[in-house]
């Protein structure tokens, strides 16, 4: 939440870059032995800690292949000893017809993630230069309300928010969830990217105004260049954030399928059809999918993006 | 809809917003001279200071407002939406579970996260090791909750009737008798934390191995000769090292944890005294139609990240000063 992290490198994703002081070899190798005598049982707990952890997932994966009457009448485990594959599941999910289709949704959580990432970070982005880089009275009394507004929980703002929204008329449009979520981001990503952007050299932004460039040309030219990775950290942040979402959803989109994101359908379906296991288990996956392809494509900026600021509640 | 059409939307949507960003940029471009700098930080921040605005500050003070308002939002009544949440019993429930969830979660999930941090740390395949724990973050609060769902799965005891949930079945394997595991309080609200856990641990470890690779080589080198043990070193060297670290993770945590909402709604909808403030102040408000509690159960939320604020602003200025 603060920059109290200390300054480490990202890790996550490549291997450990620690830096290895020059220690002669001997004692390094000595060093080796004695910790793989001391550490078997530290590897054994940590591989049952990664087994448990990864196992539940990997029970509903399983689960979500194997024929309805199988999936009704014994545990994902038998699978192993009686293996019996479909991809029925995945197929009626993933169709647009049906009560249980879930393809009109997943439409729509692409249609209501991509704006909600772009909109913030862009005026983030300006917003965040004008505290980190121009200078105007009460710059940092304004930068302490914009962090402070980060912990207003959204709870708070939902009905007087959805108010607002159906005076206007745009109730039940995806312009009330982009809205949203845009406006939900912006104190988190202000933050996260003004942190970025103290971090460049002074004397960079001072070349270029001696050079004759305004604020707009510096911001594009010059700094654009080493706000890519911040700006990817964030993007993902935004991307995992939106597309997991199920409160800003549910309260402006409702269940209607013209705009509601997967999660909704999937929750809906959660609710009303507790045992329809063969549905439940593909649909949750069709939506874990796509945040999981971003996350292991992109794990080091998030990673990053992480270490900078914490993390959104 | 189609969905080319819902693309279209989108497309034009995004337009419309870079042409607004386009106008901004070129504003903040013709000012010169000495007063330009005001100038451009007006043009930058208007639109975010409008947002926010619109979408947090005047949201936020007006439900403080009608936390003081009936049902309806038509009469004042005062502190009786609050005075409700202290005294109803369904509501106290409630409180005790929020308290459950807000004690555990952060301190569960870091304790974990630190020890599995700890655990991989130079080990062999540590990248990989990190991921399989750090990848239920990706995953929405609703899929994990499935997933979590089908691991408490019942079925009834009969023969010829097989537990297809992971945990009844290890029961039964013992010779026990399968349970429905989040019926019974206060033990179920416990299986939904597990949940909770099980998402944020792996931030947990991400930040503390970070922290952990941060501690300077040459004060362990030094303990080292010290004669300072495994455990010692982890005591007198790691944690005092890494905590602020820690303390940055449990806030973190903390805050999410009392915002939860998707886990208990989709798991078990709030139902057999599982609520909690989040996901109450839902029910209330769009369900049971009493906007007057559902407010002030939100505000109540806010009054309890306060504190949390109030540091974290602390921290920042203490920063911001060096």
């Amino acid at each position: 939440m603060t920059a109290a992290t200390p300054a480490a490198e990202p890790t996550g994703g490549t291997t450990a870059t620690t830096t290895t002081p020059a220690v002669n070899p001997v004692t390094l190798a000595a060093d080796n032995a004695k910790k793989r005598l001391t550490s078997p049982w530290a590897s054994l707990f940590a591989v049952v800690l990664a087994f448990l952890w990864t196992l539940p997932t990997f029970g509903l994966l399983i689960t979500s292949i194997r024929p309805q009457r199988d999936i009704n009448t014994s545990g994902w485990w038998t699978f192993f000893t009686n293996p019996a594959v479909t991809l029925d599941h995945y197929r009626t999910v993933l169709s647009t017809e049906g009560s249980a289709g879930l393809g009109a949704y997943f439409v729509n959580s692409f249609v209501i993630v991509i704006p909600s990432v772009l909109i913030p970070i862009t005026l983030a982005l300006l917003a965040s230069y004008a505290f980190a880089w121009v200078d105007f009275k009460g710059r940092s009394l304004l930068f302490v309300v914009v962090f402070a507004l980060q912990i207003v929980p959204i709870q708070v703002t939902l009905i007087p928010l959805l108010t607002l929204y159906v005076d206007a008329g745009l109730a039940g449009s995806f312009w009330t969830i982009w809205l949203s979520h845009s406006i939900f981001a912006l104190p988190l990503a202000i933050f996260l990217l003004h942190n970025f952007m103290r971090e460049i050299p002074k004397e960079l932004l001072e070349a270029a105004r001696v050079d004759g460039a305004g604020h707009v040309q510096i911001l594009f030219k010059v700094l654009m260049p080493l706000l890519t990775p911040a700006l990817a950290a964030f993007g993902i942040f935004q991307f995992l954030w939106v597309w997991n979402d199920l409160l800003v959803a549910l309260t402006f989109a409702g269940g209607s399928p013209d705009v509601a994101p997967i999660t909704v359908a999937i929750a809906n379906l959660a609710g009303t059809q507790g045992t329809a296991w063969h549905l439940l288990s593909a649909g949750a996956f069709v939506s874990i999918l796509v945040p999981i392809a971003v996350f292991l494509a992109l794990q080091r900026y998030f990673v990053r993006g992480l270490l900078a600021g914490g993390l959104k509640g | 809809m189609s969905a080319t059409d819902k693309f279209l939307r989108m497309g034009l949507a995004v337009a419309m917003f870079l042409a607004v960003v386009g106008v901004i940029l070129f504003v903040a471009s013709r000012f010169r001279g000495r007063s330009a700098e005001r100038w451009v930080a007006l043009t930058f921040l208007l639109p975010t200071g409008l947002l926010v605005a619109i979408g947090l500050i005047y949201p936020g003070l007006r439900t403080i407002y009608q936390s003081f308002l009936d049902a309806g939002g038509n009469s004042f009544v005062g502190l009786a939406n609050y005075a409700t949440i202290f005294t109803d019993s369904g509501q106290l429930t409630v409180l005790r579970n929020t308290v459950l969830w807000v004690v555990l979660t952060p301190f569960v999930a870091t304790a974990i996260g630190l020890l599995y941090a700890i655990l991989i740390d130079k080990a062999r395949m540590e990248a990989l090791a990190k991921a399989l724990i750090f990848l239920p973050m990706a995953i929405s609060f609703v899929g994990a909750s499935i997933i979590w769902k089908f691991v408490y799965e019942f079925r009834p005891d009969q023969p010829g009737v097989n537990q297809i949930g992971l945990l009844n079945q290890i029961l039964v394997s013992l010779g026990g008798s399968p349970r429905q595991w989040l019926l019974d309080e206060p033990w179920n609200t416990l299986f939904l934390i597990v949940v909770m856990i099980w998402i944020q641990a792996g931030f947990a470890m991400t930040v503390l191995s970070a922290a952990i690779k941060a501690v300077p080589e040459d004060i362990v080198e030094a303990a080292r000769l010290d004669g300072v043990k495994r455990l010692g070193m982890f005591r007198y060297v790691t944690l005092p090292t890494i905590a602020p670290a820690v303390i940055v993770v449990l806030t973190t945590i903390g805050i999410a944890t009392l915002k939860v909402f998707d886990i208990v709604r989709t798991m078990t909808g709030g139902q057999f005294n599982t609520s909690v403030v989040a996901n109450e102040f839902y029910s209330q408000s769009f369900r049971s139609a009493n906007q007057g509690l559902g407010a002030a159960l939100a505000t109540l939320l806010f009054l309890l990240v306060i504190p949390i604020v109030a540091y974290n602003v602390r921290q920042l200025r203490s920063t911001e000063a060096r």
